[in-house]
């Protein structure tokens, strides 16, 4: 399959091109790592010293050849806040990042999938009107916002639910409880996209001669989008989903801040004000790796679901 | 959707004239502190209240309206300034390597978790509302290059840009005589949307302190002043998130009904 492997060398030159604008743009971040960690009564030689220890005064084209020794060994090098490696934080926060990301966009497809479906089958009726409004409303909404209405409504005022922190898988249940918030504040955005996204993929569906076919031979609307227009409109979805899915991994920094969630996005906004910079290259590069590969993913589904596009 | 075209230019037409009053007047200073009026409810004199020092909430959210309005804007500005030319030149050049780098730059820029590179770029720049405009500017680049090139390539397979060029013109030259005015109106639509995703991304980095600085009123950072006050007093956490959510609906649906006028077959096809 030449075409695979097309693409699998056109993800690893992406991922190459990431890697040094990561580094390069990392590189630009003022305040030196060595002086920031001495504090301000740090006589200069004692920093120099340090700096020396940590490789900074190193050329970039050095550094930067070593990181990326490290990051194909597996390394990804050595926190400067923590003397822990990064890897070891990275897979840690994930712990957290990817089961809010999977639980907000199960939420958002459960949401959005019923109600793009609804909306598509009484296009033009009250039901669709009602669905279009709040998708509007939906993507108009700043979700850390939502988050902070979420937290006074079922936290302060019921106290049903945490308003933040996470107390650890050791405790399932009470892990769970402490993701629902703001699986729920990301997900309301992102249902509403997807179902906008989906009806219009219906309704163009809805228009193919297929269907037309398939209605003629007795099936009723309901059954011919069901069985027929859903599947042919699923590839667009998929797009935004893959796209969605790579959002929430990354874009859940600002709602891990309201919820003080210990995640990916957290890690990295944390390192950026401690100037722990290795962490930020490390986990940046973490972040865009899997969007690129998730993309790539998808595409590689497009040809499960649309036989079609297998042989293009 | 008429109704959505006047919907949405009332609201975004209501935000930009808060913004454009500011300048002239709001009801008290924004700045000025008054620690004994702190954390009014609505009211005659303070119409939607005080925060937790005593500025009164309205002349905030009317000043934050223009910090908001002028980030986003400008963010347009950057995006559509670099990205247009970019999408002009790979559709003027389909099919040759130009026009294949110009999209696989644009593809790694959307592999770039946006809010994690903006808070990046903030910070290497140092925190500051012209920095937040760069930051989510760099972002509309692709955006424009993108819908630029998808809209412009069906252009170039017409008679008239034959015509253009059996008299000599060059592909340059074709691009902006004949080129962008057609794809005009669905680059305005563009702008319109991303002028509103770039007033939530605005907010967003102010709400975590990445955006506007005190004193320059912001939206976001009044969120998150009033977070930990929200439990005693949720006015001062409401106001200016219903103001994001209003401009930014207002917005989005200027835009739909702005492709919905200009784009008469489309409306035929989704309505």
């Amino acid at each position: 399959m030449p075409l695979f492997f097309r693409r699998l060398i056109s993800v690893l030159l992406s991922l190459l091109i990431a890697s040094a604008v990561i580094f390069a743009v990392v590189d630009l971040v003022p305040g030196d790592p060595a002086s920031f960690m001495l504090g301000t009564g740090a006589r200069p030689d004692t920093v120099a010293a340090l700096r020396e220890q940590m490789g900074l005064d190193l050329p970039w084209p050095v550094r930067y050849a070593r990181w990326m020794g490290g990051v194909l060994s597996g390394d990804l090098g050595t926190s400067l806040a923590y003397k822990t490696p990064v890897a070891g934080m990275i897979r840690d926060r994930l712990q957290v990042s990817l089961p809010l990301a999977l639980l907000a966009l199960t939420l958002a497809v459960a949401v959005a999938f019923p109600a793009g479906m609804l909306a598509a089958r009484r296009r033009g009726g009250a039901a669709d009107a009602a669905v279009m409004g709040g998708t509007q409303l939906g993507i108009a909404l700043p979700n850390f916002w939502f988050a902070m209405l979420l937290v006074l409504v079922f936290a302060v005022r019921l106290r049903w639910l945490p308003a933040g922190g996470f107390p650890g898988w050791a405790h399932p249940g009470a892990a769970i409880k402490s993701l629902i918030l703001p699986a729920v504040a990301l997900a309301l955005p992102q249902a509403a996209i997807l179902a906008r996204v989906l009806r219009s993929a219906l309704i163009e569906t809805l228009g193919q001669d297929y269907i037309r076919s398939a209605r003629a031979k007795g099936l009723t609307r309901g059954q011919a989008l069901r069985r027929h227009a859903l599947r042919n409109a699923l590839i667009p979805v998929l797009t935004i989903m893959g796209m969605q899915f790579s959002f929430l991994l990354a874009g859940a920094i600002i709602i891990e801040n309201v919820f003080y969630l210990p995640g990916l996005g957290r890690l990295i906004f944390q390192a950026i004000t401690q100037r722990d910079l290795i962490v930020v290259q490390s986990s940046v590069l973490v972040m865009v790796a899997a969007v690129i590969v998730v993309t790539f993913v998808v595409d590689l589904i497009y040809g499960l679901v649309d036989p079609r596009l297998r042989s293009r | 959707m008429k109704v959505g075209l006047i919907a949405g230019a009332v609201l975004a037409g209501a935000a930009l004239g808060a913004a454009l009053l500011s300048l002239a007047w709001t009801p008290f200073d924004p700045a000025a502190m008054s620690i004994p009026d702190k954390l009014r409810p609505p009211g005659s004199v303070h119409w939607l209240g005080t925060d937790q020092l005593g500025r009164d909430i309205l002349s905030m959210l009317m000043a934050g309206a223009r910090t908001s309005l002028s980030v986003a804007l400008l963010a347009v500005a950057i995006g559509a300034g670099a990205g247009v030319p970019l999408g002009l030149a790979a559709a003027a050049m389909r099919g040759r390597w130009v026009d294949d780098a110009i999209m696989r730059g644009n593809d790694l820029v959307f592999a770039f978790p946006s809010l994690v590179i903006a808070i990046l770029i903030t910070a290497a720049l140092g925190p500051s509302a012209a920095n937040a405009m760069i930051a989510i500017g760099i972002f509309n680049i692709p955006v424009f290059a993108r819908v630029t090139r998808a809209a412009a390539l069906p252009i170039w397979t017409l008679d008239y840009i034959r015509a253009a060029e059996v008299a000599g013109k060059g592909a340059a030259r074709i691009s902006v005589e004949h080129v962008l005015p057609n794809v005009a109106s669905l680059l305005i639509v563009q702008a319109t949307i991303q002028f509103s995703l770039g007033i939530l991304a605005e907010a967003g980095l102010s709400y975590v302190g990445l955006g506007a600085q005190p004193p320059t009123p912001s939206w976001g950072r009044m969120l998150a002043e009033a977070q930990t006050m929200a439990a005693i007093a949720p006015h001062a956490a409401i106001a200016p998130g219903v103001a994001i959510v209003l401009t930014v609906l207002g917005l989005n649906l200027l835009g739909d009904g702005l492709r919905d006028a200009l784009d008469p077959r489309l409306k035929a096809r989704l309505a």
